[in-house]
C-alpha cells in the first residue's frame, strides 16, 4: 500500500529550522507524505515548506499546537492515511527514529509516545527545574487517572493509528498541554492502547522554549483542574 | 457572623465549585474559564471555614463591619471575571475578522481561476 503514512509537522514561525527537517525527512523516510501546518505564522514558514515539497495547510489565526494537530488529523482522515507521526519543526526529533514509533502501531497500538525518559531514550539537552518538577507531577497524575506508567507525558513526538485519528479528529483537546497530557488520558479512558518507546531527542535547532515562569505555572494549574474534574469520565462516543 | 451565616457561605461556595467542575467535566466549559470561579469559591470557602479569619482581616483593614469584606471580595472577583471576558471577547473579534478576511481573499483567488 503506497502512501499510507503521513508525517505531520505543526509549525509556528519556524522558517529557519524547517528546511533542514524537511530535507532529512526526504532523505531518510522518502516514502512518507509530509504535511506542514503553519499555525498562523507571520514569517515565511508556509512558503519555505512548499518549496521543500511538503503539503501545506495555513491556519489564518494562531490556534496552538492542539489546533494545528486537529486540522492535520482531519486532513489525514479525509486523505485515507493509515498512520500519522507527529514531528516537531525545530529539529528535536530524528527522522530515523520515526520508524521505531511506527513498529508498535503495526502491532496494534493506537497511540505511541516517543519518550525522552523511557528505556532506550536519552536526553541530550537541559530541562529547567520548574519544567522537570512539573513533568514529575504530571507523570504521577496520569498514572493515578489511567493506571498507566507514561514517563514522558508532554512529548510531542508521537504516532497515531487510524482509529485514534478518527477519534482525535472529532475530539482533540486544543489547549496548551491539553494537546499532549489530556489527549493521552482521553485516549486511555476511551479504551485505546497507549504505548511508549524510548527515543533520543536533540536540543532544539533554534528558538527558546515556548513558555516559562508564571505562565507555565498557570498552564499546569489549568491542566490539573481539567484532568481532576474529568477523572473517571467516560468520553461521549459520538 | 453567626454559625448559620458561615454554614450558608460554605454551602454556597461548594455548590458553585461543584457546578463549575461539572461543566468542565462535561466539556461545556473550557479550563481557562473555570479558574477564576474556582478561585472565588476557594477563597470564600476558606473564609467561611477558618474561625476568626474574617474578623481578623476586617480588624487589620480597619473595616468595622466584618461581613462587608465578603461584599468587597465578591465585587473584586466579579470585576476580574468581567475583565477576563472582555479580554477574551476582544481576542475573539480580532480572530473572526482575520477569518473573514481570509475567506474573502480565497474567494478572490477562486474568481481569478478560469472556468
Amino acid at each position: 500500500m503506497p502512501h499510507t503514512t503521513l508525517v505531520v509537522i505543526p509549525a509556528y514561525n519556524e522558517e529557519e529550522p524547517l528546511p533542514g527537517v524537511l530535507k532529512e525527512l526526504r532523505e531518510q523516510v522518502p516514502e512518507f507524505h509530509v504535511l506542514v501546518v503553519s499555525d498562523g505564522s507571520t514569517d515565511d514558514t508556509a512558503a519555505v515548506a512548499r518549496r521543500s515539497g511538503a503539503r501545506v495547510l495555513e491556519l489564518p489565526v494562531n490556534l496552538g499546537v492542539g489546533g494545528a494537530l486537529r486540522v492535520a488529523f482531519r486532513f489525514a482522515v479525509r486523505g485515507g492515511y493509515e498512520r500519522v507521526v507527529q514531528v516537531d519543526a525545530d529539529g528535536q526529533h530524528e527522522p530515523l527514529v520515526l520508524r521505531q514509533l511506527l513498529v508498535p502501531i503495526d502491532d496494534g497500538a493506537d497511540l505511541v509516545i516517543g519518550s525522552r525518559f523511557a528505556e532506550g531514550g536519552e536526553l541530550t539537552y537541559a530541562v529547567s527545574a520548574t519544567r522537570r518538577r512539573g513533568m514529575a507531577i504530571l507523570r504521577r497524575l496520569v498514572r493515578m487517572l489511567t493506571g498507566q506508567r507514561i514517563s514522558d507525558t508532554t512529548s510531542g513526538f508521537r504516532a497515531f493509528s487510524r482509529p485514534m485519528l478518527e477519534f482525535f479528529a472529532r475530539s482533540y483537546p486544543t489547549e496548551y498541554m491539553g494537546d499532549t497530557v489530556e489527549a493521552l488520558v482521553n485516549a486511555c479512558h476511551a479504551g485505546f492502547r497507549v504505548e511508549e518507546v524510548g527515543v533520543n531527542m536533540r536540543g532544539r535547532g533554534g528558538g527558546a522554549p515556548s513558555t516559562r515562569g508564571f505562565r507555565l505555572f498557570y498552564y499546569y494549574v489549568r491542566l490539573v483542574v481539567v484532568l481532576v474534574a474529568s477523572a473517571g469520565r467516560r468520553p461521549r462516543t459520538p | 457572623m453567626t454559625w448559620r451565616a458561615h454554614a450558608v457561605l460554605v454551602i454556597a461556595a461548594l455548590i458553585t465549585m461543584v457546578f463549575v467542575l461539572r461543566l468542565v467535566r462535561r466539556r461545556d466549559l473550557r479550563g481557562k474559564y473555570s479558574l477564576l470561579w474556582l478561585a472565588t469559591g476557594t477563597v470564600f470557602l476558606v473564609l467561611a471555614i477558618v474561625p476568626g479569619l474574617l474578623d481578623w482581616i476586617a480588624d487589620r483593614l480597619g473595616v468595622g463591619y466584618a461581613p462587608a469584606i465578603l461584599f468587597g471580595l465578591a465585587i473584586v472577583f466579579l470585576l476580574l471575571v468581567l475583565v477576563h471576558l472582555s479580554w477574551e471577547l476582544t481576542r475573539l473579534e480580532d480572530r473572526t475578522r482575520v477569518l473573514a478576511e481570509d475567506l474573502a481573499l480565497l474567494r478572490g483567488d477562486l474568481d481569478d481561476e478560469p472556468g
